[in-house]
């Protein structure tokens, strides 16, 4: 995922001279390319995300487009005020970019793991905030992100996430992605735990279910249309996000939810249950330890469904 | 306008803006007053019809807290009406206590200190790489220097070479509880910056023949080694208006009616340059109420006079009379 924004933004960059990448000193490796190729849109500002991301406000407002970019949390919760002055209140074209979505970097330990990033810039008004589930929603995000005028944030897995999209039609930002149709379920998911997501699908299909999926590039503006049809249509909608459940994902939902008329459907939300991570382990082993991964999904909207039978 | 008559505005301005809407911060609208009116009369390209002109030179007022005194700039300006400068603090008014870009002439909202130097930055670094040729002024505290992302900015100018940005101190030597020696040691501030690779300047910030001579320097050493340049401008914190000088009190304290606002008005008329009109009070106070035995004046308000610790007994303490012109001198 984080290659394909790299590809992705170069192309655009080598097209808008406009488009600077401002690096807190990450991405050894990755970001190569880009250094190589256009050197003059390129700037490591150091490990100082404070100073990067005022900066990034300073050189928008002279005309420029500044992705900023580092992992975890450190370019959103350690220069958050900056963000929130600086780049959203100016209405800056600065674009936030984590590499690290949740669990990604697992071992690193719970500095590292960004799970409270997409509530706490969704919170901030005139951020729009963006989480794409696979490689080609990765790239479609960061032309869109590219493009809109303004504050945004882009919250990225790492390496070795599938393609499940076969292709993306129609992209745009605040519009959630239909993966299936089905019935009585509907499955929405953002960000990188997609992949879960659609092991989680598979496994419930081969017991003889038809879950309804979507996924929610966008986490804000959320899609409400989507939300209320969905909240008439089906008896449970389930969020899936690698992020506390605490005013994320679920939680952007649940508020469309909660304020609509004619709801039929009953909300699950999967995240991290207001926890921090404790233990040791990479992404995949922690998914399965906070009941995060396709299996465990797959199980709590099973169990959900046959007790609603029961009840009728 | 010369810079000594807009500086002489920007006080009696702070006076009146302060005094009516009880907002605070008139000791940094004070001692900064020097610093903008010098930019703005002798140092900076700007047109107030075209508040936006590309040409223009970049100004933040990072030390947001002091708004009051680029407000009074920007209206005297041209920017837009001295009028409208009443309603600093008021239900509907465009005139936060701290800087809003909702506002002609503002390049850069501030409020929360540590930011406007990196934001300038930026600024700079934009225009370096677009070759152009405004620069970029950026006035900071010194306690506002406490934040460390100054000093992230500090180092990112440094290494980028941009020379086409000028930061300056306002060297108060005070903050909100104290005096900022006593608050975290900053000096040897000079060195500090010169340590982060910065053309140092330091210069007695209430001097208009200095500071202009202070951004002549900024100009020259920058063209010669592709450095920016801070101006470290050592000033007094509520610098003319004597019995405000050197007192924390007037940090967050505005002129009250009766002796308070008398007396400021009148001092600042015993120091009116020649070709200025007060438009608020133009003949001054006739009988201006007068403080008594009991009013609070030259008394020391910052929190370590009355603080008294154990530990750590190393620690050392400045202070400067209150009320008195008086520089910073060791006591401890």
């Amino acid at each position: 995922m984080r290659d394909a924004f790299v590809r992705t933004l170069m192309e655009l960059a080598k097209e808008d001279k406009k488009i600077e990448l401002v690096t807190g000193d990450l991405g050894f490796g990755v970001l190569k390319p880009f250094w190589e190729q256009l050197p003059d849109q390129f700037t490591n500002a150091g490990i100082a995300e404070q100073n990067m991301t005022s900066l990034a406000a300073g050189m928008a407002l002279e005309g420029k487009t500044v992705f900023t970019y580092s992992i975890g949390n450190f370019p959103t919760l350690r220069c958050l005020e900056q963000i929130r002055n600086d780049c959203a209140y100016h209405r800056a074209n600065v674009k936030i970019v984590c590499v690290g979505g949740g669990f990604v970097y697992g071992s690193l330990g719970m500095s590292h793991q960004a799970t409270e990033d997409l509530a706490v810039m969704r919170a901030l008004p005139d951020v729009v905030v963006m989480a794409p589930g696979d490689l080609v929603e990765a790239e479609e995000c960061t032309k869109a992100i590219a493009r809109y005028q303004g504050t945004g944030y882009l919250r990225l897995g790492r390496g070795g996430e599938r393609r499940i999209h076969k292709r993306l039609d129609g992209f745009e930002i605040g519009k959630a992605v239909k993966v299936h149709d089905g019935e009585r379920v509907v499955i929405f998911s953002t960000g990188a735990i997609f992949d879960e997501v659609a092991d989680a699908y598979e496994m419930l299909v081969k017991k003889g279910y038809r879950p309804a999926v979507y996924t929610f590039p966008t986490v804000k503006p959320i899609d409400t249309q989507i939300i209320e049809q969905c909240s008439k249509a089906y008896e449970w909608i389930v969020t899936v996000e690698e992020h506390n459940v605490v005013a994320g994902f679920g939680s952007a939902v649940a508020e469309i939810m909660a304020e609509m008329n004619g709801r039929a459907a009953r909300l699950m939300r999967i995240g991290l249950q207001d926890e921090y991570n404790i233990l040791v382990g990479n992404q995949k082993y922690l998914r399965g330890q906070y009941k995060l991964d396709g299996k465990s999904i797959a199980n709590e909207i099973e169990k959900n469904l046959s007790c609603v039978e029961r009840e009728y | 306008m010369t810079s000594e008559q807009l500086a002489w505005k920007i006080r009696r301005h702070g006076i009146e803006m302060t005094h009516i809407s009880g907002g605070g911060h008139i000791g940094s609208v004070l001692s900064v007053a020097d610093i903008i009116a010098v930019l703005y009369t002798d140092v900076m390209k700007w047109k107030p019809d075209a508040p936006k002109w590309e040409g223009r030179d970049r100004f933040i007022l990072s030390k947001g807290h002091a708004g009051a005194a680029i407000y009074a700039a920007l209206a005297e300006s041209g920017f837009f009406a001295i009028e409208e400068l009443k309603t600093h603090y008021a239900d509907g008014s465009r005139l936060s206590g701290h800087v809003s870009h909702h506002l002609p002439g503002v390049d850069f909202s501030t409020g929360s200190l540590g930011h406007g130097l990196s934001a300038g930055v930026g600024m700079a670094y934009a225009a370096r790489k677009d070759r152009k040729n405004h620069k970029v002024y950026v006035v900071l505290g010194d306690g506002e220097c406490n934040e460390g992302s100054v000093w992230e900015a500090a180092l990112f100018a440094n290494h980028f070479r941009l020379n086409n940005l000028v930061a300056v101190v306002d060297h108060n030597h005070m903050q909100s509880l104290d005096f900022t020696e006593n608050t975290l040691e900053i000096e040897d501030f000079a060195a500090k910056w010169r340590a982060f690779g910065w053309n140092t300047i330091e210069v007695n910030g209430n001097s208009h023949d200095e500071l202009k001579r202070a951004f002549l320097e900024a100009e020259r050493s920058g063209l010669e080694n592709h450095k920016p340049a801070v101006v470290i401008a050592d000033t007094i914190k509520g610098y003319g208006i004597r019995f405000m000088e050197n007192d924390i009190l007037w940090h967050y304290r505005f002129p009250h009616d009766g002796w308070e606002y008398d007396m400021a008005v009148t001092k600042l008329h015993q120091c009116m340059p020649e070709g200025v009109r007060d438009p608020y009070t133009p003949d001054g106070i006739l009988n201006p109420v007068r403080p008594t035995e009991s009013d609070d004046i030259g008394n020391d308000h910052t929190f370590s006079f009355s603080w008294k610790p154990e530990y750590p007994e190393q620690m050392r303490r400045v202070e400067a009379g209150a009320g008195t012109r008086e520089r910073v001198r060791l006591c401890r």
